[in-house]
């Protein structure tokens, strides 16, 4: 074992590999690593990011439905109100045709059996006339049939 | 193993520690010396690394990281999280240094689990005599790093704390005085005191990794001694025993020498930061 040229050689050697190491491979080794971190970081904030995003888009949507139903709950309330306020109304309105049909008809009784009453009276006062006029013709006798004649015409009149 | 002559365990060790070499060293220290191998597998293990993640850096994108771009990632990750456990300041150069280090000293130690005999017994067959293939117990490898990351200590000492400031660190304490002339006798024995674990620094890190890398291989030759006879000692019972016994003893010393390997990169990483973070911090 001696000292000699080789421990030179040797340091020269290292020199040019820390040059080659510190030139060449470490930038270019810890470059894309760091990038990476770098991206892992960006992608990190970025999922971060979603989550918030989707915990406010959900509560968005529920404030969203929580409306709808609201609104829905208010348009059935709203139906309801105005199915019966119509079923009211109906009703007002169909007893009052009803009502309205009942005088008529009542009115229309009135009316025929007036003018029945006036043809029966005319009948009963022709029938009168002719039973009178037969019996005129056969045995009229004032007395006895005058007080039965003058009852008639008075019914008839009264009629 | 040689099949021509059988080598006494002796020879076989000292084959197995002598690096292929231009020409045989005339001192303990010869600059017209090099070791061919360590510089060869250096340089290989240099380009493994180097062009390996160059690969995975370069084919890297931002989505999913599949395959050896992940494991790239994990490894410049788990590096990248050492240094900012260790350093709070702002050097362009400490993350990829430590990077660098980790996974060449790894590769480096990792050749020691390759069977001791395979490359030196390939080389044989191009005529290559010797062999040393784990880079991390040549002195020269380990101090080569060890004194670069010495350089770059004293550097970043003079650039953060000015030349004033590091001379001072090193002259005034940790005695101190608010007396001049008691200072000045002080300062002796503070630069005593601080040049020296200084000094450790580099020597400490390049004979850790050198030694246990050292006695690590040694280990394996010394298991590889029970089979020097080659196939010829396949004929007794004996024989078989060792070859068996040393199949088993290696495989255990392997699966333990992983931790060991591993350890020592993390470690020459490790301390190479925190010496760097010193050289930053203003007392």
């Amino acid at each position: 074992m001696n000292i000699n040229l080789t421990l030179f050689v040797q340091m020269l050697v290292f020199v040019t590999l820390i040059w080659f190491t510190k030139r060449f491979v470490w930038p270019m080794i810890l470059g894309p690593m760091d990038e990476r971190a770098r991206r892992i970081a960006v992608g990190l904030a970025a999922a971060e990011k979603g989550k918030t995003d989707l915990a406010e888009a959900r509560e968005r949507a529920d404030a969203v439905i929580r409306e709808a139903r609201d609104r829905a709950t208010q348009i059935v309330d709203l139906a309801a109100k105005r199915a019966n306020e119509m079923i009211e109304e109906a009703k007002g309105t169909a007893s009052g045709e009803a009502a309205r049909l009942l005088t008529q008809a009542r009115a229309e009784v009135a009316r025929e059996s007036s003018r029945a009453r006036e043809d029966l009276t005319r009948e009963v006062g022709r029938l009168a006339v002719r039973g009178a006029a037969r019996l005129l013709e056969r045995e009229i006798d004032a007395g006895t049939h005058v007080e039965l004649l003058d009852k008639l015409a008075a019914e008839i009149t009264n009629g | 193993m040689a099949a021509e002559h059988t080598l006494t365990a002796n020879e076989y060790i000292l084959h197995h520690l002598t690096f292929l070499s231009n020409k045989a060293p005339t001192g303990v220290m010869d600059f017209s010396v090099i070791h061919l191998d360590s510089v060869f597998f250096s340089v290989l293990l240099a380009v493994l690394f180097g062009g390996s993640f160059y690969f995975a850096a370069r084919n890297a994108t931002a989505g999913q990281p599949r395959g050896f771009q992940a494991f790239v990632e994990l490894v410049v990750e788990f590096i990248n999280d050492q240094v900012k456990d260790t350093f709070h300041g702002t050097n362009e150069l400490l993350a990829p240094l430590a990077l660098t280090i980790f996974c060449w000293v790894f590769l480096f130690n990792a050749m020691d689990v390759l069977p001791v005999d395979l490359l030196p017994a390939l080389a044989r067959g191009v005529g290559i005599e010797h062999l040393k293939v784990v880079p991390s117990t040549d002195l020269n490898v380990t101090f080569g790093m060890s004194l670069t990351v010495f350089i770059l200590i004293i550097y970043y000492s003079i650039k953060c704390k000015g030349l004033g400031g590091f001379i001072g660190e090193l002259a005034l304490q940790p005695f101190s005085s608010k007396n001049p002339l008691l200072q000045a006798l002080l300062v002796p024995a503070n630069l005593v005191l601080e040049i020296v674990p200084l000094v450790a620094r580099p020597i400490s890190l390049a004979l850790r990794l050198y030694g246990n890398l050292f006695a690590g291989e040694m280990i394996f030759l010394l298991l590889a001694t029970l089979s020097l006879h080659g196939v010829a000692q396949l004929a007794s019972f004996s024989g078989w025993l060792y070859v068996v016994l040393q199949f088993l003893l290696a495989f255990a010393w392997a699966v333990f020498h992983l931790l060991v390997i591993t350890l020592q990169a993390f470690i020459f990483m490790v301390l190479t930061i925190v010496y760097l973070a010193m050289a930053h911090e203003h007392h």
